[in-house]
């Protein structure tokens, strides 16, 4: 089942382009690595999937109907996001992050009940942050930060799940307990993901499928094993490239 | 969460009666609780009761909806302009009516015509901010701020202008206005409708305005619209301060500090943030009226001075409270 899906979209912003004519369908139990250079626009074309910046050329449909027919809302219940960074200005405490992400189930004047508590409490716990419930997001580490963003995007607990960069701040242990327990919320949710990452072999380990962003004109989409090669990585990032086989898994590395 | 909301705003309502009890009861004429309340609720036509009903009780109304206006419209602008350093002034709209009402004022209207020339010289800035910043591109916080604060620089530059050419009978009265006064600030229908039109809305919008703290973006993926909310919390905001400046002139402090202190004792969840906000606001313009009124009798200063006077201590007291509590 196609959960998203674009077609014919050019991207370009400020006066840089950034895809060309991209087809693209997202489907339902596929895991998509996105790969590429710095500045590329890789964080560009996720929010533009995410529907946070309108297209202007092209077309994109979530759930077979354009994003221009979805209420910002109930858009919410169908795809979340992970950005890169998180920005908070004013003290709030990390219990009250991960309730944000009831956010689009409940009706405008209504307070979180019990039933919020409990799902945020578990998405807390998921992320090993039980006992940090009460603190001030400010007093967190970058690290603990990442989880809280992940706990709050488990709680919101989209269909579609976007992230930009998972990975950053996380100490090894957590880079795969937490890309590990992502997956099982998508696979819950009967959903798909796409994720924003620089490192090769999380996304061979982790992905079903691949986007190498080259250039706007050059965007290899496929299977992981068909696009994933020693030739196609060298020439996304223009550097020889050595790799290696163990446990059924290929390994990449640079020279 | 529901019921210690409830439970802390009964409280702040409670203190808001006993803070206008209080006001009614205090100035040059000692009048007793007991007769404050006899004049409230009988029928007796004493002396007492004429100061109180007819002298007291419409300043002292006034300026617990100015008060409560001024703190409502600084927590709105801060989380549109998502800086903590924001004020109901921050983007001119009193300095646009300080400028009108000192216009009115030099021409030799009094009363009534200031407060119309204050009004229409907020909605001048607001709607000159706004068109200003729509030009282009799209509304980020920061380009608001920076033609606001450069916006509210050129009328202060028009102000003092105003006050080099008028007249030396003239200045003392000016120089009154501009400092913040609820002399002549009297219950209007209008700026009630106003201030429960804005409390309501902010109300309605308090799940949002907490989203709109981790970032437009994060607001955005989480189903708030981003930008039509934006426009209603400037508007709301502005119109809020033109309302309580037409009233009141410039009353400093209570929009910026006001926020903070119930941040910093009750948290930053909106839902309680704008009512606790409100009525708080409400209770300390009522009391620094109260002593702005008394302190040196029979003169009075200019209410300005004393939100200022009370307020920067109380804030910055509890500034290092929390200081010294988070200090491992």
């Amino acid at each position: 089942m196609t959960l998203l899906s674009v077609a014919a979209v050019s991207i370009s912003i400020g006066g840089k382009s950034i895809c060309r004519d991209l087809d693209f369908e997202l489907n339902q139990g596929q895991r998509w690595g996105v790969l590429g250079g710095n500045g590329v626009g890789k964080t560009t074309l996720l929010k533009y999937l995410a529907g946070l910046l309108p297209l202007a050329q092209g077309e994109l449909q979530i759930h077979g109907k354009p994003l221009s027919a979805w209420k910002r809302k109930a858009l919410a219940r169908e795809v979340g996001v992970l950005f890169q960074d998180s920005q908070d200005t004013f003290p709030t405490t990390v219990m009250e992050t991960a309730l944000s992400g009831r956010h689009p189930y409940l009706p405008f004047w209504s307070f979180e009940g019990e039933t919020e508590i409990a799902i945020a409490s578990q998405a807390l716990v998921d992320v090993a942050m039980a006992d940090m419930e009460d603190r001030q997001i400010d007093t967190l580490s970058g690290g603990e930060r990442r989880r809280l963003a992940i706990a709050t995007l488990i709680v919101q607990n989209p269909r579609i799940w976007l992230l930009d960069e998972p990975t950053n701040h996380l100490d090894l242990h957590h880079q795969i307990s937490l890309l590990e327990l992502i997956i099982d919320k998508v696979t819950a949710a009967q959903g798909a993901l796409l994720m924003v990452l620089h490192d090769v072999n999380l996304v061979s380990r982790f992905c079903t499928h691949a986007m190498l962003m080259v250039d706007a004109q050059t965007i290899i989409c496929g299977p992981i094993h068909d696009v994933v090669t020693r030739q196609n990585l060298e020439l996304l990032y223009r550097h020889p490239i050595r790799h290696i086989q163990g446990n059924g898994i290929r390994y990449f590395f640079p020279e | 969460m529901q019921g210690r909301t409830l439970l802390i705003l009964c409280g702040l309502c409670l203190l808001s009666l006993v803070s206008i009890l209080f006001a009614l009861s205090i100035g040059s004429m000692e009048i007793g609780l007991q007769q404050v309340l006899g004049a409230l609720f009988s029928e007796q036509q004493l002396l007492e009761s004429k100061v109180v009903l007819e002298l007291r009780l419409p300043r002292v109304i006034a300026g617990f909806m100015v008060g409560g206006m001024l703190a409502l419209a600084g927590c709105l602008m801060q989380v549109l302009l998502r800086n903590p350093l924001a004020e109901p002034y921050v983007l001119g709209v009193s300095g646009g009516a300080s400028v009108f009402a000192l216009l009115v004022m030099m021409a030799g209207l009094t009363g009534f015509w200031i407060n119309i020339g204050a009004f229409t010289g907020a909605l001048i800035s607001i709607l000159l901010v706004f068109g200003l910043t729509r030009i282009g591109q799209s509304w980020n916080p920061m380009r608001v701020l920076l033609t606001g604060v450069v916006v509210a620089a050129g009328w202060s530059a028009l102000i003092s202008f105003l006050l080099a050419v008028s007249p030396a009978t003239q200045i003392y009265s000016m120089l009154f206005w501009l400092m913040g006064d609820l002399g002549y600030a009297r219950f209007s229908g209008f700026s009630l409708v106003v201030l429960l039109i804005g409390l309501g809305a902010s109300l309605f919008m308090a799940r949002s305005l907490n989203l709109l703290t981790y970032g437009d973006q994060q607001a955005a993926a989480l189903g708030v619209p981003v930008n039509q909310l934006r426009y209603g919390i400037y508007f709301l905001a502005s119109l809020l301060t033109a309302t309580a400046v037409m009233q009141a002139g410039s009353i400093g402090f209570i929009g910026l500090i006001i926020p903070h202190l119930i941040r910093i004792v009750l948290g930053s969840d909106h839902r309680l943030l704008i009512p606790a906000s409100v009525l708080t606001g409400g209770c300390l313009l009522v009391i620094a009226d109260s002593l702005a009124r008394t302190i040196i009798a029979p003169q009075q200063l200019p209410v300005g001075v004393l939100t200022a006077i009370i307020g920067v201590p109380v804030f910055l007291a509890l500034f290092q409270m929390i200081a010294i509590k988070q200090k491992p």
